[in-house]
């Protein structure tokens, strides 16, 4: 349904006017927040994957592989006990951005849809916020990946990724 | 001719049903708020033992139900019809509640206007005569309105200040025509509380489509039913005691008494939101409470009670209404706002 230009100014007149009774959304205080508490889990993950390398000789690679299974199995326990949401309505982006928030993302879904039954429930909605920033996700790596490739073949030079 | 009305919207019920019996449910938050002393039952627990939340909340409506018509001290057969409403697709709540109840159930979906809805609705049936008992009621559960409105119960996310958080709580009441006549003294010495008309509020949509500013959607619908009912029926806001919108909460509430002033309506006596009176300021309820089970457990419950013994004479319950879907959202479709307005009266006329 397409709106006319006059309902599109009274939509935004009455924004305006409902703005001056909203508070504000705390902007500053969330982004400290989440600055603090995301650094600290970057922070703490890297200085296990660093013990991880030096004290049990295993390999970067797979030492970073180990940590992001930890994050992740940690926000996936954290979130069955149901200590996850309160943690990331303090933390916000902090706790939501790193890989913890989308292994939260599904077992938040499975635990919801469980009622719903084994297939039809969790296994349909399993993905229903992790699917969309899935596609979009691949979608994006692939539009770059093009933009990569045809660059190559103009003999742009490019780092090897 | 019809002659049970003014103006366009406004009905008048001559025959004064008589609201005889009610009886509110809180969930546990709602139960540690402000209003908990009103409540007839407080669940110790969301899920009352069911295996879903829908069931819960089925069965919640279901002993409130049963609840009036107890206190009622009638049979369930003797109900003529029962008009009830909650937010979960196809009635889902109402509809499983009354199965097992044997009543004729007419289901309204107002979204979280339902319990004014349901009061016009029950109370024009007993007014008009085709009922001798009606019951009216709504409910509305946090979780299961979080699942079909809203995110996972466990996912972690932030909500901003204008958010809303739906009620868990229902109300029924139970009508029937007035035996004695409008504003008699009931037994024991007690008023009788009668509903004696109501405003069909009209939908109003100023384009917000951010669903957490539900507040902000409804509250013109609540201004143009109330202005609406002041013209039709004469009276100023002064004429009742207590004005209560169903769930606009904190933002939606100062648009109200902000415009309805600029009106030249004075409501900042007598006004009051059910979704800001809920919750107290320490239970992190963002905007304050919304949800069908809003209006309903605290029509059943405060207002009733206090009307029962003495405390208030005149009451306008206006519950607001956003009859938005899950699909109209993700469509870019605007929140479609409505109030309707009951007129409750303990008074001698």
């Amino acid at each position: 349904m397409k709106k006319s230009r006059n309902e599109k100014e009274k939509k935004k007149k009455y924004e305006k006017y409902v703005s001056e009774f909203t508070p504000s959304t705390g902007f500053v205080s969330n982004g400290i927040k989440a600055f603090i508490v995301g650094g600290l889990l970057c922070s703490a993950a890297y200085l296990v994957q660093s013990w991880i390398q030096n004290s049990l000789g295993i390999e970067q690679k797979d030492a970073g592989r180990i940590v992001t299974v930890g994050l992740i199995l940690a926000a996936q326990i954290l979130t069955g006990l149901g200590l996850f949401s309160p943690a990331a309505k303090f933390a916000g982006a902090g706790l939501i951005v790193p890989i913890t928030g989308f292994a939260n993302s599904m077992v938040a879904s499975a635990i919801e849809f469980k009622s719903e039954g084994p297939v039809l429930g969790v296994g349909s909605r399993l993905f229903q916020l992790a699917g969309p920033v899935l596609v979009c996700g691949i979608s994006v790596s692939i539009v770059i990946g093009i933009i990569y490739y045809l660059m190559g073949i103009l003999g742009v030079s490019l780092p090897r990724v | 001719m019809a002659e049970n009305k003014m103006g366009r919207q406004t009905l008048v019920f001559k025959n004064c049903p008589e609201i005889f019996a009610a009886y509110s449910t809180a969930g546990v938050s709602e139960g540690k708020g402000p209003l908990r002393q009103w409540f007839d039952t407080v669940l110790e627990d969301d899920k009352i033992g069911q295996k879903t939340w829908e069931g819960a909340e089925t069965k919640m409506l279901k002993d409130t139900v049963v609840g009036a018509i107890g206190k009622g001290g009638i049979d369930k057969h003797e109900i003529d019809v029962i008009f009830s409403g909650d937010l979960i697709n196809q009635l889902m709540s109402s509809s499983y509640a009354v199965r097992e109840l044997g009543i004729p159930f007419l289901g309204l979906y107002g979204a979280c206007s339902t319990m004014s809805e349901s009061l016009i609705m029950a109370g024009a049936f007993v007014n008009a005569g085709y009922s001798k008992y009606a019951a009216a009621a709504a409910s509305s559960h946090f979780c299961t309105a979080e699942r079909q409105f809203r995110m996972p119960l466990e996912h972690g996310n932030q909500k901003p200040p204008s958010a809303q958080v739906t009620v868990t709580g229902s109300g029924c009441a139970v009508l029937r025509e007035s035996v004695k006549g409008c504003g008699c003294i009931q037994d024991l010495g007690r008023p009788g509380v009668y509903v004696t008309g109501g405003t069909i509020g009209k939908i109003v949509d100023m384009g917000i489509n951010d669903s957490n500013m539900m507040g902000a959607a409804m509250a013109p619908a609540a201004i143009d039913t109330l202005e609406t009912h002041f013209k039709e029926t004469g009276k100023e806001p002064g004429f009742y005691d207590l004005i209560l919108t169903g769930d606009l909460g904190k933002i939606g509430r100062s648009i109200v008494i902000d415009g309805m002033g600029k009106k030249g309506f004075d409501m900042t006596g007598n006004y009051e939101d059910c979704g800001c009176m809920i919750f107290g300021p320490d239970q992190d309820a963002h905007a304050g409470g919304s949800g069908c089970g809003c209006s309903g457990s605290v029509l059943c419950g405060y207002v009733f009670r206090r009307m029962k013994a003495g405390e208030l004479k005149n009451v306008l319950l206006v519950s607001t209404g956003a009859l938005l879907s899950t699909i109209s959202t993700q469509q870019g479709e605007s929140i479609p706002g409505i109030a309707h307005a009951v007129s409750i009266s303990a008074e001698k006329r």
